[in-house]
């Protein structure tokens, strides 16, 4: 089995009209042992740009750690906020630096240009090489059921609230199929002057 | 081969390990302890290759007393874990990985009592209850029935009997005896251990009780 399956989870992000969602789900296993039901996966790293990390949990959490160390500095040196787009290529330089013994991690980037308020998804592999698209990304372990429920679902300039509606069930009929990721969702909606968290809940087996 | 479980209730912290040291298919020794304080309200429970564990766990607790020389006060029990993570996945990187897993219970004067799962590729998480090993996958199911959050020290200790009784009963391999400790405002306390004599004689008492013939 791939040590990306390792530990099990799941993350899909979305763009709408002038807003993103992006959802993960709350498992943290063992193979397949459950060790805990409320493991996020989707972390804020700005006001308005969200990172989500699916893989080994190890590095989900070193990964973490190490991306707001650089940002922070970045912030610093150059005195202005980080856009999505600068904060994804600093992300794929950073996990192509580890070419070689990567980390095993899948990201998903998810936000609004913080001046243009533009949408911004992407998604990359463990050694960083981005994808950009304008409809969706998905990754982990029941990242061919999203992809199936993404393709069917989703359709161009979807308002917030119906972008929830279809990132959720996206996300919980494509889990429900997969043994290693569910127990829960967070759903978060992320608009040019707010951002909505929602807890799914969901089949618990 | 072994197993640690550790509890949190709302105001201690509660963990078990065997007590076998093996060597191959030989049992060296079946009181051999496996919990080890590392700071005043923080203890770790750590199984996993026997020279890696005991190294591990001395080299963590050293350098949580280095820096509360340097510092004057000590690393809370969530830092611990932190600082603990950091090292095994960096090691884990290394030509020389810790094969190691552990939970580490603490006691936070603020923050109250914390239970930290750690296994040996530093994954890590704050957890309610939890257990590890081959022990592991009979307890589980344990923990999940009787846990709740509002839990007395001697519940706790009823539900790692439990677990104990039921590990010594499937579990292929012999673990006679536990340890276990309380972690709480008054620091670690190390409870009586939990031994598959004292069950048994408590089954046999139980079953003497209601009138059924033991065997």
């Amino acid at each position: 089995m791939s040590i990306l399956a390792y530990n099990g989870g799941c993350v899909v992000a979305m763009r709408g009209k002038d807003c993103v969602a992006i959802a993960t789900d709350h498992r943290f296993g063992v193979q397949a042992q459950t060790i805990d039901t409320d493991f996020e996966k989707v972390h804020q790293v700005a006001p308005k740009m969200f990172l989500g990390l699916v893989g080994l949990q190890t590095d989900i959490l070193t990964v973490r750690e190490r991306l707001a160390f650089r940002k922070k500095l970045y912030e610093i040196r150059e005195n202005r906020e980080m856009t999505p787009k600068v904060f994804s290529s600093m992300l794929s330089n950073f996990l192509y630096e580890r070419r070689f013994g990567p980390y095993f991690i899948e990201p998903v980037i998810a936000g609004l240009d913080p001046k243009t308020s533009e949408p911004f998804i992407c998604n990359m592999d463990l050694i960083g090489c981005p994808n950009v698209p304008d409809d969706f990304v998905v990754a982990g372990t029941c990242g061919e059921q999203l992809y199936g429920m993404c393709e069917t679902l989703w359709k161009p300039d979807l308002e917030p609230d119906q972008l929830f509606e279809v990132i959720s069930q996206s996300m919980i009929n494509a889990f429900d199929r997969d043994a290693i990721s569910g127990w829960g969702a967070s759903v978060y909606i992320i608009e040019k002057d707010k951002i909505t968290v929602k807890k799914l809940k969901t089949r618990m087996d | 081969m072994e197993t640690v479980i550790g509890i949190r209730g709302p105001d201690f912290v509660m963990l078990a390990a065997d007590c076998v040291q093996a060597s191959s298919i030989v049992v060296m020794k079946s009181d051999h302890n496996k919990i080890h304080k590392i700071a005043d309200k923080i203890a770790m429970a750590t199984i996993g290759d026997a020279g890696d564990s005991n190294q591990f766990t001395e080299f963590i607790s050293k350098n949580l007393a280095l820096y509360k020389m340097r510092n004057g006060y000590e690393l809370s029990p969530k830092a611990a874990a932190h600082f603990t993570r950091r090292n095994l996945a960096d090691y884990l990187r290394s030509r020389t990985p810790y094969q190691v897993n552990m939970f580490l219970g603490g006691f936070d004067d603020k923050e109250g009592p914390e239970l930290h799962f750690i296994d040996y590729l530093a994954n890590a998480k704050s957890l309610p209850f939890g257990a590890q090993g081959y022990g592991g996958y009979f307890s589980a199911s344990i923990l999940d029935r009787y846990y709740h959050d509002k839990l007395t020290e001697a519940e706790s200790y009823e539900i790692l009997k439990k677990c104990v009784a039921e590990i010594q009963k499937r579990l292929i391999v012999n673990l006679k005896n536990f340890n276990v400790v309380v972690i709480d405002k008054n620091g670690i306390k190390n409870l009586e251990p939990i031994t598959s004599v004292k069950l048994d004689a408590a089954i046999a008492a139980a079953q003497g009780a209601q009138g059924v013939r033991a065997h």
